[in-house]
């Protein structure tokens, strides 16, 4: 299982989705900034900059995860299944090697976001922040290859993108804050995994939370632990 | 070798293989030919533990592809009928992951990687990436791969469609080889009927899902009182273009389908 991480990162994988995230957070970083601080919320850079980590490791996790599509297509599926390795251990190493690309995608994000004039309260809280994003991408790397693993042709691709990667990411607080929302919508934020992601993110980078840390980790794992359940479920009944 | 009693395989209400019963001896070339769609590729699947059976029984060196999946993927090795590399890895790179998947120890792989490399005559693209191959190129490198970890039998599922004579030649030679000084069992499909004539020990027909006749190339023929196996072929699944065929392969995609969600 280790061998197929190794396999996924020396993949030579295009670093080109950094594109993305950098716009969202400068040109709404900036964009943003002055109504922000006249709502007395402070820096909205700073508030934004773990919601953008955030985005580009949920993208970058499930991309990954569906990446079984394409093997799917072109084949390769086909030699892992006939690999004498159990299924599981093919899907967890997957999914590692999917999260780890993922985290780097976010510790590269916040790299770039202190360049830009964020920052963390406290550096050294940088260093916890690093497991969650683990955490975090683990859980969207489950997700997708549960989807995937649905999934047998390229159409479905487009509909996850809308309906669920893009709700996922503008529901989470990600751009906005938690506090004051309509019910419906905090409702909504509180069903997003994603939220509690972030959440935690920012408990750490910026000292700011609304759910609190421990509930945040809490919520993340178990959610991490049910979507490698069902990942590993539909991915053992995948037959080609 | 490979045992097989009774094995039936359906998709919803559509049946691709109806209850065949078949063996394939230690050390046998053995050719399993049909029309398109008659039932080969799923009856591979069954024994190589993509599918499982609807019914019947299969034991493949001794093991059950059903109960014990990862003590039958260890002894087979298998070219499928489209490509199955990684594209945006290189020739060796793929042997590597290959190697690695099978358990195969470090010093042998690399050994026998750039044995087989060699052999398929990629050793000078071994650094290229797979997207550059060309189709040919594609398919040595994964009969490379699919001998890397010594199997005991190998799947050939039509392993020379798109082959130009020169490869083909070349490849069967070694396969025989192998064959001959490893007792490497060899299972193949083939449309190529000359082939099958040429080089398997025993054939077996396959057609609307049964195996309608068995034997040596010689006993086919004689069964059907024909002077090649192409005759004898025809003779037995009949001469008609098989409108049918798009058709059972495209129900059981659908069946699969549904069957999958």
């Amino acid at each position: 299982m280790r061998q197929i991480k190794r396999y996924l990162r020396s993949r030579s994988r295009i670093i080109g989705s950094l594109g993305q995230p950098l716009l969202f957070l400068l040109a709404l970083g900036y964009g943003f900034g002055s109504v922000f601080q006249k709502a007395g919320e402070g820096n909205y850079l700073n508030f934004l900059a773990p919601g953008i980590i955030g985005m580009s490791i949920i993208f970058t996790a499930i991309f990954s995860g569906i990446e079984i599509i394409w093997d799917r297509q072109f084949g390769f599926l086909k030699e892992m299944m006939v690999a004498p390795m159990s299924r599981i251990s093919i899907m967890i190493g997957r999914t590692l090697g999917g999260a780890t690309v993922a985290t780097a995608q976010g510790l590269i994000v916040l790299l770039i976001s202190l360049l830009f004039g964020f920052h963390p309260y406290n550096w050294v809280l940088i260093i916890p922040a690093i497991p969650i994003m683990f955490v975090v991408a683990l859980l969207f790397t489950a997700l997708g290859t549960m989807i995937a693993s649905l999934l047998d042709d390229m159409q479905g691709f487009q509909l996850i993108m809308n309906f669920l990667v893009m709700p996922l990411f503008f529901l989470s607080g990600a751009l906005f804050p938690l506090q004051g929302l309509p019910k419906a919508l905090s409702i909504i934020a509180q069903l997003d995994p994603l939220s509690y992601g972030i959440d935690a993110l920012r408990d750490l980078l910026i000292g700011l939370s609304y759910y609190g840390l421990g509930r945040d980790i809490l919520i993340l794992c178990t959610v991490t632990l049910v979507f490698l359940f069902l990942g590993s479920y539909f991915f053992k009944k995948i037959q080609i | 070798m490979i045992k097989v009693k009774n094995l039936t395989k359906k998709f919803h209400d559509f049946v691709a293989v109806d209850n065949i019963s078949f063996s394939v001896n230690d050390g046998e070339i053995f050719a399993f030919l049909g029309p398109n769609g008659a039932g080969k590729s799923t009856t591979i699947k069954m024994l190589t533990t993509l599918l499982s059976p609807t019914g019947g029984a299969i034991t493949l060196n001794d093991h059950d592809p059903v109960r014990e999946p990862d003590i039958v993927r260890r002894s087979f090795g298998i070219v499928f009928q489209d490509p199955s590399l990684d594209d945006e890895l290189t020739a060796w790179e793929n042997m590597e992951l290959h190697g690695v998947l099978y358990d195969v120890p470090d010093k042998l792989r690399k050994e026998r990687a750039e044995q087989l490399l060699k052999f398929v005559d990629l050793w000078e693209r071994k650094n290229s990436l797979v997207k550059e191959f060309s189709g040919g190129m594609k398919r040595r490198l994964e009969i490379a791969r699919g001998l890397l970890h010594h199997p005991k039998i190998i799947f050939l599922d039509e392993p020379t469609l798109g082959l130009d004579p020169q490869t083909r030649n070349h490849m069967w030679a070694y396969l025989k080889e192998l064959n001959k000084n490893e007792g490497t069992t060899i299972f193949f499909t083939t449309h190529y009927m000359e082939e099958a004539e040429r080089i398997a020990q025993r054939i077996a027909i396959i057609d609307h899902g049964k195996i309608i006749a068995s034997g040596t190339s010689a006993d086919l023929k004689s069964q059907t009182k024909t002077n090649s196996l192409e005759e004898a072929f025809l003779a037995l699944t009949g001469k008609t273009i098989r409108e049918e065929t798009a058709n059972s392969t495209d129900r059981m995609r659908m069946g699969r389908q549904r069957w999958r969600r």
